[in-house]
């Protein structure tokens, strides 16, 4: 894949974040109220007839993406799933160019040809296939390790796709051929509308061991001790260069697609009490906690608007691919508020 | 084409390319089943590869679309890997690699990676395999956008080829092997001619390969074949010739997708007459393909309603003579050629 040659930090989450000097959890904060506020103006957009087909928020789930893959550096790879726009947000912090995929825009991430299920942006990547990219991450792990890059790659999967077969296949290859993979197994405790309890038989922890593959597991949606979590985690794949198989236990807050949630009341009342946002908001000041919230809310904004005025694909876009637009101007005034605030 | 001795097996060819490719190109690694030396894959075609090259010659596990999709990984980050499918009727537990991974990673992610990779898969009969070890699957993989299909036939030299798929070819390519034709020798042409027959090839990525009798000055039967039914094809048109005056041109495509139809027609403007075989069940197959693009594209060259021999519609059996009854033979091909 060729790219161009100064390419900053555009592939680099973690260099992005560490030159933030703000501190840790307002940065945590600020990131995962991006992923909020852009996936429940997306369900709006949706609402109004403004988007058409389908998407899978990540509403409730925040923290993962966060405490994950802030500890991603240049080169690094990540496989996504269906519900990518939190792992995709922190990734690449281009909420435009998401908005604009969505709205089917030949700017979007990739044109319009994939949808948010099916994005490339540098080394990140999803499929809409459960389970079935575990084997090209797994090989895509591979090769960093016969090049000597020192580049690892994590795949997040869902509860549900630890019923797919072909992960168990790449499971066995990862750890046979000791590949830097850490595959993170977000449990929200529901595929589609099935409960985890009539998707899966025995524990998810020891489906990793069985492998010799290390595995744990963290039942939280606190993104500071996430965070702190998987900075061990993935330093230990990189630096042994070996796989480790980590679930989060967690809980998804909205539908699974749209208007599709027939979860019992009770239980979303109970989990919304954790969700990783309240918590993260009482870390800061109300001041704090506003200033960020009027910042990510311009933002999305800025992003709605620009995809607005984005041309569709033509003909021509069968086969010719628009180069990459420049990052928002707005954007970088943004940060440049959060530098001071 | 004149690279390799006319005396080269096909196997020889494939082996000899791969070492040769291996040596040259660090990137370029083997990944299967059974492939290490002494044993060398179940066809031998990896033979000497792993003791030559033992850090690029990964012997997996039995998962054909865990290590299908491996491999297309390594392929996204750079690498070039060749696959080996043990017995092609396998390649199918891949099929959703194929399908939703490998042949979609390019235009789905806006031409943003590529997946130069080749998978070789032995199809074919004739051996007394049975149903599960014998089959031709291929059909069921024509018309992925963004696969490409090639398959060498004697008439071809099978290790060009296959530098071709992996070296040249950007987008991920299935190479059809035949089983039968691992022991076969690679017919070369010389000057236009192989032997008494008269030979003439496009300048493609991948050749076709047309041969005939008579020096392309008229013809009675247009006959397309692939892979291993190409011998089989070359046969009946030895048969016809001799026996009953006919010429029949057999027209030999390595790349059944994208497919060339130049070359058909161009014979179709001598012959009038068009006869597709296949070693695979008919319906829904190449020869439906075929014929349905000579229909579309050059139905006016038509003289005769065209014809299609391939196997009947039942598994392949494992007793010779159930095998030899489903399979398209050469009396088969004699036939429908008059
Ligand atoms: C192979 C395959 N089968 C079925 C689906 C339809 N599908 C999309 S998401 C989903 C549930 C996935 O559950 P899980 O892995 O727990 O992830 P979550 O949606 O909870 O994030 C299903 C069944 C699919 N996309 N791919
Ligand atoms: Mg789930």
């Amino acid at each position: 894949m060729s790219q161009p040659a100064d390419r900053g930090d555009i592939a680099n989450p973690r260099a992005r974040f560490e030159r933030d000097g703000r501190p840790l959890r307002t940065k945590l904060f600020e990131q995962m109220m991006l992923i909020r506020r852009f996936e429940e103006r997306l369900l709006e957009l949706f609402g109004e007839g403004e988007l058409f087909g389908t998407t899978h928020c990540y509403i409730g789930q925040e923290a993962d993406a966060v405490g994950v893959i802030n500890h991603l550096q240049d080169g690094d790879i990540i496989f996504s799933n269906h519900r990518c726009h939190g792992h995709f947000l922190v990734y690449g912090d281009r909420p435009e160019l998401l908005m604009a995929e969505l709205m089917g825009r030949v700017t979007g991430v990739v044109g319009g040809r994939g949808g948010s299920q099916h994005i490339c942006f540098e080394n990140f990547y999803t499929n809409g296939i459960q389970g079935g990219f575990m084997p090209t991450v797994t090989g895509m792990a591979l090769a960093e390790k016969m090049k000597g890059s020192g580049n690892i790659a994590v795949a997040f999967i869902g509860d549900g796709t630890l019923g797919q077969g072909v992960l168990y296949e790449a499971l066995n290859m990862a750890s046979l051929w000791s590949v830097p993979l850490l595959v993170v197994v977000e449990n929200n405790r529901w595929a589609q509308s099935t409960p985890v309890e009539r998707e899966l038989a025995g524990d998810m922890v020891t489906r990793g061991r069985a492998f010799g593959i290390d595995a744990g597991e963290i039942d939280s949606t606190d993104a500071e001790a996430l965070y702190g979590h998987f900075g061990e985690i993935i330093a230990k794949v990189r630096n042994e260069q070996r796989p480790h198989f980590e679930v989060i236990h967690t809980y998804r807050l909205c539908h699974h697609s749209k208007s599709d949630d027939m979860r019992p009341e009770d239980e979303i009342e109970r989990f919304r009490k954790n969700e990783p946002l309240i918590g993260a908001r009482a870390w800061l000041t109300d001041d704090e906690a506003r200033a960020i919230e009027a910042r990510v809310e311009a933002r999305v904004e800025a992003a709605v608007r620009w995809s607005r005025e984005q041309p569709f694909p033509t003909p021509r876009h069968l086969d010719e691919r628009v180069a990459r637009p420049a990052p928002m101007a707005f954007e970088a005034s943004a940060t440049d508020a959060g530098e001071d605030a | 084409m004149s690279s390799t001795p006319a005396t080269t097996t096909v196997l020889k060819s494939l082996n000899g390319a791969m070492h040769s490719m291996m040596e040259a190109d660090e990137r370029v690694l083997l990944i299967g089943e059974d492939l290490l030396d002494p044993y060398g894959g179940a066809f031998k075609v990896a033979r000497g590869l792993s003791e030559r090259f033992p850090e690029r010659v990964l012997t997996t596990p039995i998962s054909e679309a865990g290590f299908v999709g491996v491999a297309a990984g390594m392929a996204m980050r750079g690498m070039r890997p060749i696959v080996e499918i043990m017995f092609g009727d396998f390649l199918m537990l891949a099929a959703d690699q194929l399908l939703n991974h490998i042949s979609k990673y390019r235009w789905m992610y806006n031409d943003q990676v590529h997946v130069p990779m080749v998978i070789r898969a032995p199809m074919g009969a004739r051996r007394g395999y049975g149903p599960t070890h014998s089959q031709s699957v291929e059909k069921h993989i024509l018309g992925m956008p963004g696969l490409h299909v090639v398959a060498p036939s004697v008439l071809h030299d099978a290790g060009a080829l296959l530098r071709a798929a992996l070296l040249d070819d950007l987008s991920p390519v299935v190479f059809v092997e035949n089983k039968l034709m691992y022991a076969r020798r690679q017919l070369s042409a010389e000057g236009g001619r192989i032997g008494e027959l008269y030979a003439r090839s496009s300048s493609d990525r991948y050749p076709t390969t047309t041969v005939s009798w008579e020096p392309f000055d008229h013809a009675d039967v247009t006959l397309v074949a692939y892979g291993g039914m190409v011998e089989i094809a070359m046969e009946a048109a030895e048969t016809l010739f001799f026996d009953e005056e006919l010429v029949v041109e057999v027209v030999a495509p390595s790349s059944l997708q994208p497919l060339d139809l130049q070359p058909v027609l161009d014979s179709l403007q001598r012959s009038g007459k068009l006869v597709v075989c296949e070693e695979g069940t008919a319906g829904a197959g190449f020869g439906a393909e075929v014929i349905s693009r000579v229909s579309a594209e050059g139905f006016s060259l038509l003289k005769a309603a065209p014809k299609r021999v391939a196997a009947r519609d039942y598994p392949i059996a494992n007793t010779r003579s159930l095998e030899d009854m489903i399979l398209p033979q050469v009396a088969d091909l004699v036939r429908a050629c008059r």
